[in-house]
């Protein structure tokens, strides 16, 4: 069940400011079901790969620790207007999901 | 004939599979650092040795944290060829929180938010051209944040 990731970039010459939600509940399995009670099982985002026109330019890789719905903020040098920047993401129970957006023109 | 063909396919093959595995390796989830429930196992299945602590290590945090739910953590690396950021909290279940590996030029400098389950030292290792170095900083927690 994938939840939604948002997306900002801000280019700067060649650099883009890139600001990424990714809608994730990163569960501890600490936690408590309030209705039911029962411990929330683990589940949570291992690894967060960013390609910029397919070639990787950031990978991540984490654990529980993560906030849910994990906040990145990351620098991109030799970016253009018009480029793909791509942000995918997999998880515990091997679910996925990912974004794809254009390099906006810069300010 | 035959010889030199092969030598050139040889040649042709070495330099690709010499990139496969570090390829791989990058993809691959590390479950034995992000498992480790002690701060020396997760150092070391993480592949840090004994770093010196550098001040080109940037940490911003802040120095209390109401919420451990979601405690901003912004590091930059001011060393040159940093390849790799890695963030412990030594205090956490699992010390190893995050790793961050920087390709094709893009800037030493990761911004998100983590969860601490109560005060701790934030340790970030930094591989720059193939060293590793080390900063921390405290933070300290007023809630918890590994039960929510």
């Amino acid at each position: 069940m994938a939840e939604p990731i948002r997306i900002r970039i801000k280019l700067d010459g060649d650099l883009a400011d890139v600001r990424v939600l990714i809608g994730h509940p990163m569960e501890t399995g600490l936690r408590k079901d309030s209705k039911t009670g029962e411990m929330i099982p683990l589940h949570f985002i291992q690894t967060v790969t960013v390609t910029l026109n397919d070639r990787p330019v950031l990978e991540m890789q984490c654990n529980q620790a993560v906030a849910r719905n994990p906040y990145l903020q990351f620098r991109v040098r030799g970016a253009s207007a018009g480029d793909e920047l791509a942000v995918n993401w997999a998880d515990s129970r091997g679910e996925s999901n990912g974004i794809k957006a254009k390099v906006p023109a810069g300010s | 004939m035959r010889k030199a063909r092969r030598i050139l396919l040889q040649a042709l093959l070495l330099p690709a599979l010499a990139l496969v595995p570090l390829r791989l390796l990058a993809a691959v989830w590390n479950r034995a650092a992000f498992e480790a429930r002690d701060l020396a196992t997760a150092l070391r299945e993480a592949g840090v040795g004994e770093p010196a602590r550098s001040e080109d290590i940037v940490i911003r945090a802040p120095e209390i944290a109401e919420n451990g739910a979601q405690v901003p953590v912004e590091i930059q690396s001011r060393l040159v060829g940093t390849e790799l950021i890695q963030l412990f909290v030594e205090r956490n279940p699992q010390p190893l929180a995050a790793s961050f590996r920087f390709l094709g030029g893009t800037e030493a400098f990761i911004s998100t938010r983590i969860k601490m389950g109560e005060t701790s030292e934030l340790r970030v290792v930094v591989t720059a051209a193939g060293r590793t170095w080390f900063n921390s900083r405290e933070v300290k927690v007023t809630i918890g944040g590994c039960g929510v």
